[in-house]
């Protein structure tokens, strides 16, 4: 019997409220199926199934709010029954965190104080779902009760800001973890665009909008590819060492119209042509946007790009998103004065940064892989 | 088509990139990408349903003429009378 656990959300994200079953007991699941969905502080995500299997029994329920590593649910393995395995002790109860804001029972059994509105305990067990004071409501139902309805759109209403406030808290929580633990060390590069740009302009050109590339997917290309080569970039520390990735997955960090960020991984960078990769990120960053990201999305991100360029600085230097070891950072990308064989000339460039963490890698390490990813430009073809 | 059309047209495909867009509110004169905010791939995703909305396929090569929304109105009615 295989134990299905909430998995990791990303490192600012250590809880998730399920939202819905996408599966019932008894279906059969795949790999890479999307089991559940949940809410996190950032954004609902669809959360993956990582074996195969038949669901035996759903351990928590739509409401519950529990940390990331919780067993969620139980799967049969292939040629097990629900009466060959033993079930553990908490397959037979469903699991409810003591820190959950919600008990259906406590609820309805306890003597509301005079001064309450009237609420049925549905409404009431609704209001701790969602995250909303009941008392403060005013009902519209009979003699002023406050309803299932009421709860809904107090919580409707309550929603965006909540959920800027918890964005900025996870933000804040991973970012100063980050400060605390990491070494920063920061290097920047000066990379000439001229020929990457040339390239790019003659392939677009004829295209319909739909089909064409951005600078920003060579760039992504460039720093997947570079990390081949320098694969000490390319990981997690965790419990006190470097643990080298096996995947290229490159986190995007995308600004939310809303305020706040998230950097969900674009798969496989290195392996891709350009063309698919620009599909995959225009669907990954509309999708962060919409709040339709997948678990792994969230977790698999190797070494995180922020190309702030687009708002006009020349150059960013970012904070590692732990345990990730290092951060490329992309300014603008402009027409500069450019020497080149000993004579001026004017050259689209754009300032490549590297933030990248002392524990794991030096700076000249670092210095190496930011002159690989200029190298890889100066050839578009090869990319 | 005539100029009222084209600007609802446009208006849609903005606020399906970037819903909290009011057009009223939209200065015309003003750099349309930071009015908007738009990065490049929202640039892009714009262009696209522009193109799947008028028809009219703009190439990279004229972007630069399209600063502002005045401009682009007016870039979109000459591309549409041709």
């Amino acid at each position: 019997m295989i134990e299905f656990k909430l998995p990791s959300l990303g490192a600012d994200m250590d809880e998730g409220t399920l939202l819905e079953w996408r599966i019932a007991p008894g279906a059969a699941v795949r790999r890479g199926q999307v089991v559940a969905v949940v809410d996190t502080a950032k954004a609902a995500v669809d959360v993956e199934c990582w074996q195969d299997g038949t669901v035996l029994d759903l351990l928590i329920q739509p409401g519950d709010k529990v940390p990331v590593g919780t067993p969620i649910a139980t799967l049969l393995e292939e040629g097990e029954t629900a009466e060959t395995v033993q079930r553990p002790a908490h397959a037979a109860k469903p699991a409810r965190p003591a820190a959950a804001p919600r008990s259906a029972t406590s609820a309805a059994f306890a003597a509301p104080p005079t001064s309450r509105p009237r609420i049925s305990p549905a409404a009431r067990t609704r209001a701790a779902e969602r995250g909303v004071d009941a008392n403060r409501l005013s009902g519209t139902g009979p003699q002023g009760a406050v309803t299932l309805a009421d709860v809904e759109a107090a919580a409707r209403q309550a929603k965006p800001l909540d959920r800027h406030a918890a964005m900025r808290q996870a933000i804040a929580a991973a970012m100063s973890r980050s400060k605390r633990e990491i070494p920063h060390y920061y290097l920047a590069e000066t990379v000439p665009l001229g020929a990457a740009l040339a390239w790019l302009a003659a392939h677009n050109a004829g295209l319909a909008p739909e089909r064409r590339l951005l600078p920003g997917v060579l760039l992504l290309k460039a720093v997947a590819l570079a990390l081949r080569d320098y694969p000490q970039l390319n990981g997690f520390w965790q419990d006190g060492a470097f643990r080298p990735a096996a995947g290229i997955h490159l986190g995007v960090a995308v600004a939310l119209r809303q305020g706040g960020l998230i950097a969900p991984a674009l798969h496989d960078v290195a392996d891709q042509p350009l063309t698919p990769l620009m599909e995959a990120l225009g669907d990954l960053v509309q999708r962060a946007r919409s709040g339709s990201l997948r678990s792994s999305e969230l977790s698999d991100a190797t070494l995180t790009v922020t190309q702030l360029g687009d708002q006009g600085v020349d150059g960013v230097f970012g904070v590692i998103y732990p345990p990730q070891v290092a951060l490329v950072g992309v300014g603008r990308l402009a027409e500069r004065p450019w020497v080149e064989g000993g004579k001026l000339c004017v050259m689209p460039t754009a300032q490549f940064s590297l933030a990248a963490d002392h524990r794991a890698s030096d700076g000249h390490y670092g210095a190496r892989f930011l002159a690989e990813v200029r190298r890889l430009l100066q050839t578009p073809d090869s990319l | 088509m005539d100029d009222a059309q084209i600007r609802r047209e446009v208006f849609a495909a903005l606020q399906g990139i970037a819903p909290e867009v009011e057009p009223e509110t939209l200065r015309s004169d003003r750099l349309l990408r930071d009015e908007v905010d738009l990065d490049s791939m929202d640039w892009l995703r714009f262009l696209a349903a522009l193109h799947q909305r008028l028809g009219v396929n703009i190439p990279e090569a004229d972007y630069q003429k399209l600063t502002s929304l005045d401009a682009l109105l007016a870039y979109l009615a000459e591309r549409l009378a041709s």
